[in-house]
């Protein structure tokens, strides 16, 4: 498989060795996973002795075959960096060449388990600019760590093309541990809690013993009333999600450092266990996102997310904060950093905002409503038709739904807002999550503008901005039409403009 | 809408589909409904005891089609328009839900042409305008043969013209 391209060029390498001894490692624990509940479920039928020697037969077998597939594909993977490509060769019987042209290479990402990291690697993730194509992504999984160094400072080496140099290069941010507040108050504390509970109950059937678990709890209940020990319970997987989403967040954080490099590069390195670093172009960078759960929110802090183009979309990276370049931290901080980021001398995110008319208001309240009652006169219904004690709990259900349903529709309406500050249009959205993205203006890559019939009655119209960074599409919802259109028109000059008709 | 001085809204682009393209929206409402329709018929001969339950919802998808079939179509074509100026391209869809996209031709990534089998019957195409971005595409349906070959082929001379790269 060698054609005279081929043998031109600088030499090919290898991905690191190691990686054999991290795939039977891996393997290993597996099998040890798996081994226990089959030795447990064998010794009864065969006898412990024979069990545990078929469980050790099968662990062998398991690992010679991972540890010699990942050695085929070690001595078949080979890469090798052009002047002007970046090109990959893995596969045994059909092979898979990839090569990207470096111009296109908008990210790099070095990442490592703990594994990894204890055997000085890491994986090396190389990404291009496009969101449509899958393929668009070339991984190098291992290699070592000076090579992956050296890979993203090769790789992202450009003549940098922005001057306005007033803003400090160097180190924008490092992690405060009191930011480590704003962990407990996301929406993963009560996740995890869920979850903790849910896995002692899964644990204990595997185990056999779920009954007990359940007679031991209902014990120590046994003297009390039913409101406390729910109560106590729900506090006990609270709590256990509490220590969770801080232990998550030590994890993700530790170590974080937002950089600016020469040559016009963001970068955010953080983690504890598993080392994470993202680079991020800055000519890529279209604006950012202030992410404000409502947690994180009512705590007066937000999070900076990246709008950029060409950051690796793959299945392990999606939906994790992958674009994150800074977590929760007190709003005034996040603010200065968003404007660190984006070299500005005021955040475009801390802009005051053009308000949407009150029939917005009106919108969100009916659909709360809605939302919220919808469940109370089904049970209402069933209560009529069966028995009055669902009645009584449709009327709790009522009374503790529409007033949450009414503050949350409020309050929906009260983030609403857009403008264009500076070369930046802002819009603001949302409640349980409040998201307040900067786009650059240039960014903008064309025009959605949607009206149901209800809102056309309304006066009101939803402009959304395209463009290839960040989630693709931006929204002011429920806009003013006229003024909604007009701000469109202004943020791009000349292209909604010549479909506008007056009076 | 209200409709006082100083409001501005959006024109109609300026080009409507082609007229054959209602027989072929007619026909796809017509598929759509008998795929549902037919299956609880043939269960509703073939299970004596359910019948009732089956051929009563058959009966009501069937006139919900038919009329849909019957009206629908009509207001697509009164509704949807595009438009291709040197600047952009402008494409409005929708009845209950209005949409109006825009993308500029300095932005325009890729122009498909699509013919499925139905289209093929009616003469029709759809020509799909993608930019950069994942939620930007801009469809035209229901285009004569003729006019979707010279559009494709103007919009790619156009975009070939215009430098950047598009993101």
């Amino acid at each position: 498989m060698s054609t005279p391209a081929d043998r031109e060029g600088p030499p090919w390498r290898r991905i690191h060795p190691r990686t054999v001894l991290v795939t039977a490692l891996v393997t290993a624990g597996v099998a040890v996973g798996a081994a226990v509940p089959a030795v447990a479920a064998l010794s009864g039928r065969f006898g412990y002795a024979a069990a545990v020697g078929w469980a050790l037969a099968g662990a062998v077998v398991l690992v010679g075959c991972a540890a010699a597939g990942d050695y085929v594909r070690w001595r078949r993977t080979r890469y090798r960096v052009g002047g002007e490509r970046v090109e990959l060769h893995t596969g045994l019987v059909l092979v898979k060449r990839r090569s990207l042209a470096r111009e296109r290479i908008r990210s790099v990402d070095l990442t490592a388990h703990p594994l990894l990291r204890i055997l000085g690697l890491v994986t090396v993730r190389i990404g291009t600019g496009d969101q449509t194509g899958g393929e668009s992504t070339l991984e190098l999984d291992p290699v070592d760590r000076a090579e992956g160094e050296r890979l993203r400072r090769e790789l992202l080496d450009r003549v940098a093309a922005r001057s306005s140099g007033t803003h400090r290069e160097g180190e924008l941010a490092v992690l405060d541990l009191r930011w480590i507040r704003y962990a407990p108050v996301s929406f993963l504390a009560p996740m995890l809690g869920g979850a903790a509970a849910g896995g002692v109950m899964q644990v204990s059937e595997w185990v056999g013993a779920q009954g007990e678990v359940i007679d031991w709890v209902a014990d120590r209940f046994r003297n009390t009333s039913l409101v406390w020990a729910i109560t106590v319970l729900v506090a006990a997987a609270l709590a256990a999600g509490v220590v969770g989403a801080l232990g998550l967040w030590a994890e993700g954080w530790w170590n974080y450092r937002l950089e600016r490099e020469p040559g016009g590069t963001l970068r955010v390195r953080r983690g504890l266990l598993t080392s994470r670093s993202l680079s991020v172009e800055e000519r890529r960078l279209r604006g950012v996102d202030l992410v404000e759960p409502l947690g994180v929110r009512l705590a007066g802090a937000a999070r900076v997310d990246a709008i950029t183009t060409g950051l690796a979309k793959d299945e392990e990276t999606r939906g994790a904060d992958h674009d994150t370049l800074l977590p929760a931290t007190p709003r005034p901080f996040a603010d200065a950093i968003a404007a660190e980021v984006l070299r500005e001398p005021v955040a475009p995110t801390g802009a005051p905002l053009t308000a949407h008319p009150p029939a917005a208001r009106g919108r969100r309240l009916r659909r709360a409503l809605a939302a919220a009652l919808a469940p109370v006169l089904v049970l209402a219904l069933l209560g009529a038709w069966l028995t009055p004690v669902l009645l009584w709990t449709a009327l709790g259900c009522a009374a503790v739904a529409v007033p949450v349903a009414v503050a949350l529709a409020l309050d929906a309406y009260r983030s609403l807002g857009h403008t264009l500050s500076g070369g930046y249009l802002v819009t603001r959205s949302g409640t349980l999550r409040r998201s307040t993205a900067a786009l650059q203006r240039a960014g903008v890559i064309g025009w959605t503008l949607r009206q149901s019939w209800f809102q056309r009655r309304a006066g009101l119209i939803a402009v959304t901005a395209t463009t290839a960074a960040g989630a693709g599409a931006y929204t002011a919802r429920d806009a003013d039409a006229t003024e909604g259109l007009l701000f469109a028109a202004e943020a791009v000059p000349g292209l909604l403009e010549p479909f506008l008709e007056r009076g | 809408m209200a409709t006082g001085e100083g409001t501005v809204r959006l024109r109609p682009p300026r080009n409507a589909p082609a007229r054959r393209a209602v027989g072929w929206w007619r026909v796809r409402c017509l598929l759509l409904t008998a795929a549902p329709v037919a299956v609880l018929g043939v269960l509703g001969a073939l299970i004596t005891p359910a019948r009732p339950w089956l051929l009563v919802p058959a009966a009501v998808l069937a006139a919900v089609g038919l009329s849909v079939t019957a009206l629908l179509p009509l207001w697509w074509f009164r509704t949807h328009r595009w438009e291709v100026t040197d600047e952009a391209v402008y494409v409005r869809t929708g009845v209950f839900l209005r949409e109006w996209r825009i993308a500029p031709m300095s932005r325009i990534q890729t122009v498909d042409t699509v013919r499925g089998p139905l289209e093929q019957l009616f003469g029709l195409a759809t020509v799909t305008v993608t930019t950069a971005s994942a939620k930007g595409a801009v469809k035209i349906e229901g285009l004569g043969h003729e006019t979707a070959a010279d559009l494709a082929e103007r919009l790619t001379r156009i975009t070939q013209d215009t430098p950047g790269d598009a993101t």
